[in-house]
């Protein structure tokens, strides 16, 4: 489709984008009062805005600006995730001491931006696009990391990152590279079709061997290409930057980056995967003898396994939570790696438990932090006593992500678990079986902040004299795990049949 | 197989009566915090809701009982519907033989438990754990007793499932807030083990989902697959999960049943995995100890008998012979180490994994009298440990120590004490006349036929048993009296009224068994005439 007849299906996008400029425009005018409200009332509205124009394309499903962009019900799904994950964070933001009023407007510019990147990234079809917009999300990530340029933490963080990122996406180009000078196309429908091709008999009749050969270059591309993913979700082995970046980075943005990119990495790899590799969604018949499965499950199995026991030894929140996070992508991987209409529907299920519950353990991280500026798990004790609801909030979101029923944590991890244990296959029984006992571990490190909570002493007993709206937003995140825990046949009809 | 539809909604407004006093605690809560009432109130307002409301629990309960028909095989007060569309999951409650029993007890146990728990009728300090945050503790409790009873009642397996967990949270919580000086320990291992257990068994659910048959749902609605126990039943009886495909080249039932086990054998607790028990108990407040050694275990105990003998009964029997070792070392190595204790709680605590081992050898025989006797042996313990436990309560809440060496000649100081601790002790070792006979007795007979080595070698601790426990009253009871202990009194009337009910059917249940094998006789006779009949493994 010709880049006019597109432009109508890019609503959204535009949406964004004419916010993100107001937001600049708006953020000229200073010393004010109530600025830090106009400038998040905007934020909102842009999101907001946004989501509406998303809900106005649904049922379209096709590809816009030469193949380029795919407007689809799986990418809208994502964009859904993405604005929510968004409008909390902008919610939080405005209260967060942690983001001065005076950087506010660029603070909220970025983060629009960083979401507009999010959503080229997940309807990008073609390698390029992915390539542009990966960086996008990056380079917008390093500066928000690297926000508070005074906090030598946060400019360590953020170099790191940078590094990390910098070589990490030279090897997904290089990968790409391949494909270019393999197919001579970097749209990844074409390359399926140049794939097909080379593969047949007739090609291999007149190059022996070359089949071989080819399969061999494509497994290697293809694993440099996963490189950016895998950075984007921290999977083992590209997980480094986890920890360092979430600890250093102002804590809003460290909730933002432990849910929105790393399911976006998530979703375009989705993407790459099954539009580049199987030959149609319904049945997950395979192009090459690339063993994505066997892959993506020993990925997991490192991934989570590595995750817990790393966050076992944590004594800084924000640390123990980039681990969990690690781990978490774990489980997401080992339930695509079933390569299944049910592992994606878990994929998708978990996105959405997954944005809930660890924005909720954030949001907690955030409150006390900013109540007592110490972010390690000693700042917890006794919080039970002085603050009953934060605690109890926060237990709940540590068992969800345990996974703990009835709480909408446990109906992900049985999604995912389902997924694997109905291939009925020897490598699949083993990898639940990891599973199950990485749920065991991570039981251990989330009981030891409840623990410090409810069971031990507090040094201080007096309350936090938390603010009332941060006590609501905590609310907030709490009904859809109760919700989706007790009576998830809502949201697993939205999450079914997407791709 | 009949096709259940709903007849009565009893069974829920049991079930879920707790987690009304839940959420009328919660109100109180944010009642006091809006108006500023004083803590006092506040506090006697939700031990008088939790009182109430498993009061009217155990009432309901009983109602069951007067209505429930004896002589039938299939399942009374069914409720069910279709709760989860997606995943072909039902919410699906009834009551048999195999659960009415653990029912009662359920409701019955936690209402002593309920009343131990208030500082009422008799005097306690300030130290005392029910003076805590107390509203927290009375919604814990009153989780607690929904997810037990749950548990007990819920037929469709992903529902069994979350019930199961939710049981979890709440011992953790009270064990590790109000609990001892090493609660912390004791209540992460207890969470660690049971843990472990419960996601084993998420594993083998989901594995015996796949391998279910088609069928129909409450809506009408064909599913391809179910969790549906009576369903689930009919075809692992009919020999599908025998036939279903290895798991990593062993049989299909063979690996769903030692999932399952693991997962119900932790709960039990079963040698090797015991030992979060003793952990547990000690550090727990002594009503906590009573519902866990009252009912906790015995959920172990039920889901054995529902899951591993209902759905698979070939791999029951391949493992019969290895249930009743694993029982046999339960009772008689159990009791060895309970010679060995000083304190008194974890002696009891260890006989209970001792007593739970009886249930294990009588489950592994398969003739009437040793299954019956097994599920006799989970209901009197439910009434003997419980008792036990609040004896051990009644001591340490005077001379805040239980150490049995520590004490001597309290018989003339407490006697009214000592009679209860006599009655409560003989029940447990095995007196005729007293509950805990009647189950020993049968499963000794009714395993003896099959497994003649076994149940001689377990028999030896009905003299290892009696040993401890006279030891103990010797200690503790008899002799010089230690001045240290002059100030301590008699039971005060908390006391009496949880320990006399508990005497009361103790001694009736040793003279009159009959009204709860007609319960579950029934139920489990089939139950065994099924798995005896069923075909080898490959």
């Amino acid at each position: 489709m010709s880049p006019a007849e597109s432009l109508k299906y890019f609503n959204p996008e535009l949406i964004m984008t004419g916010f993100l400029l107001l937001i600049i425009v708006v953020s000229l005018w200073k010393n004010y009062k109530g600025r830090r409200l106009a400038l998040s009332l905007i934020a909102f509205a842009g999101l907001f805005f946004t989501s509406f124009a998303l809900i106005q394309s649904a049922g379209e499903n096709i590809l816009i600006f030469h193949n380029l962009y795919a407007c689809d019900p799986f990418s809208r799904f994502f964009k859904m995730i993405f604005l929510l994950c968004g409008g909390f964070i902008v919610l939080i933001v405005f209260q967060a001491r942690e983001i001065k009023e005076k950087h506010l407007g660029e603070f909220y510019g970025i983060l629009l931006s960083l979401i507009l990147g999010m959503f080229l990234l997940v309807s990008s079809s073609n390698l390029l696009m992915i390539y542009l917009s990966l960086e996008f999300v990056s380079i917008t990530s390093y500066v928000l990391t690297g926000f508070n340029r005074n906090d030598r933490r946060s400019s360590e963080a953020a170099l790191k990152y940078v590094i990390y990122g910098g070589v990490v996406s030279g090897i997904m180009l290089f990968g790409m590279s391949y494909f270019y000078g393999l197919f001579g196309t970097l749209e990844i429908p074409a390359i399926k079709k140049g794939l097909i091709a080379a593969l047949s008999t007739p090609y291999e009749a007149s190059r022996p061997g070359s089949v071989q050969a080819m399969r061999l270059t494509v497994l290697a591309a293809s694993i440099f290409v996963f490189a950016g993913f895998g950075y984007k979700m921290a999977a083992v082995p590209f997980h480094m930057w986890c920890p360092d970046v979430y600890e250093g980075a102002p804590t809003p943005f460290t909730a933002f980056l432990s849910i929105a990119p790393k399911i976006a990495g998530l979703a375009a790899f989705c993407r790459f995967l099954l539009t580049g590799f199987f030959e149609n969604i319904s049945n997950f018949l395979p192009v090459t003898e690339i063993p994505w499965g066997a892959i993506l499950g020993i990925l997991a199995a490192a991934t989570m396994t590595l995750g817990n026991l790393s966050a076992i030894s944590q004594n800084n929140v924000k640390r123990l939570l980039a681990y969990s996070g690690v781990a978490h992508c774990g489980y997401i991987l080992m339930g695509l790696s079933a390569l299944s209409g049910e592992g994606l529907f878990a994929f998708y299920f978990y996105s959405v438990v997954y944005l809930f519950m660890n924005l909720g353990a954030f949001v907690i991280v955030i409150i006390i932090r900013e109540k007592t500026g110490q972010e390690n798990i000693e700042a917890y004790k006794g919080l039970g006593v002085r603050e009953p609801f934060i605690a109890v909030s926060f237990a709940v979101f540590l068992f969800s992500l345990i996974g703990i029923p009835p709480l909408a944590g446990f109906i992900g991890k049985f999604y995912l678990f389902a997924a694997v244990i109905h291939k009925a296959q020897a490598w699949y029984y083993l990898l639940a079986i990891i599973g199950i006992l990485n749920s065991v571990i991570s039981l251990y490190y989330y009981a030891r902040i409840i623990k410090a909570m409810f069971i031990e002493k507090a040094v201080d007993e007096q309350p936090l004299q938390i603010f009332s709206f941060q006590k609501l937003v905590t609310f907030v995140l709490l009904i859809p795990i109760f919700i989706f825990g007790i009576y998830w046949q809502p949201l697993a009809k939205v999450a079914t049949f997407l791709f | 197989m009949i096709n259940y539809q709903t007849t009565t909604t009893i069974v829920s407004w049991v079930v879920f009566i707790p987690i009304i006093g839940v959420g009328s605690i919660l109100i109180t809560i944010g009642l006091r915090y809006l108006f500023k009432i004083d803590k006092k109130i506040a506090d006697n307002l939700s031990r008088l809701i939790s009182l109430i409301s498993t009061l009217l629990a155990f009432i309901l309960s009983l109602k069951m009982w007067g209505f429930f028909e004896t002589g039938m095989n299939t399942l009374q007060f069914v409720h069910r519907f279709v709760w989860i569309e997606n995943f072909n999951i039902e919410y699906f409650l009834g009551i048999d033989g195999i659960n009415i029993a653990l029912v009662i007890l359920t409701t019955f146990i936690t209402l002593i438990a309920c009343i131990a728990s208030v500082p009422w009728w008799g005097h306690v300090d300030d130290r005392h754990f029910s003076k805590r945050m107390t509203p927290g503790y009375m919604i814990l409790l009153l989780i607690l007793e929904t997810g037990m009873l749950g548990t007990f009642c819920a037929l469709d397996f992903f529902l069994f499932y979350i019930f199961w967990e939710i049981m979890l949270l709440p011992m953790y919580f009270l064990i590790g807030v109000w609990g001892g000086p090493r609660k912390e320990y004791a209540a992460i291992k207890f969470f660690l083990y049971t843990l472990a257990g419960s996601v084993l068994m998420l594993l083998a659910m989901i594995a015996i989902y796949y391998a279910s048959e088609p069928f129909i749902l409450a809506d009408g609605r064909l599913a391809h697959h179910t969790f549906n126990i009576p369903a689930l039943t009919a075809s692992g009886q009919s020999g599908l999960f025998a036939r279903a495909n290895p798991i990593l080249g062993f049989a299909f039932a063979k690996v769903v049943w030692i999932a399952l086990f693991i997962g119900f054998a932790i709960k039990i607790p079963m040698f090797p995995f015991h030992t979060w028990l003793p952990d547990a108990h000690v550090e727990a407040p002594t009503p906590i100890s009573v519902i866990l050694a009252g009912i906790l275990l015995k959920t172990g105990g039920y889901g054995i008998l529902r899951f591993n003998f209902q759905l698979l009964p070939e791999a029951t029997k391949w493992a019969a012979a290895a249930m009743a070792v694993f029982g046999m070392i339960n009772i008689v190595y159990a009791a060895y180490v309970c010679m060995a204790q000083s304190d008194l709680k974890k002696l009891i605590a260890y006989s209970s994994v001792s007593h739970m081992g009886f249930v294990l050898l009588g489950y592994a025989a398969f003739t009437p009298q040793a299954i019956s006797g097994a599920v006799f042996q989970m209901v009197a313990h439910g009434l003997i440990s419980p008792m036990l436990f609040l004896i051990a309560g009644v001591i340490y809440d005077r001379a805040h120590t239980r150490e049995i060496g520590e004490f001597g000649g309290l018989a003339n100081k407490m006697p009214e004490y000592t009679g209860l601790v006599g009655l409560a002790f003989m029940a447990s070792l095995g007196l005729p006349g007293l509950a805990g006979f009647i189950g020993e007795v049968l499963v000794f007979l009714g395993a003896f036929p099959v497994y003649k080595v076994f149940t001689i070698i377990s028999a030896t601790s009905v003299v290892i048993t009696a040993a401890y426990y006279l030891w103990t009253i010797h200690r503790m009871f008899l002799g010089k009296f230690n001045e240290k202990w002059s100030a301590l009194w008699d039971v005060n009337w908390r006391e009496r009224f949880t320990l006399y009910p508990l005497a009361a059917l103790i001694i009736f249940f040793g003279f009159y068994p009959m009204p709860i094998f007609n319960l579950i006789s029934n139920s489990l006779n089939p139950l065994i005439s099924v798995i005896i009949a069923s075909g080898k493994l490959p």
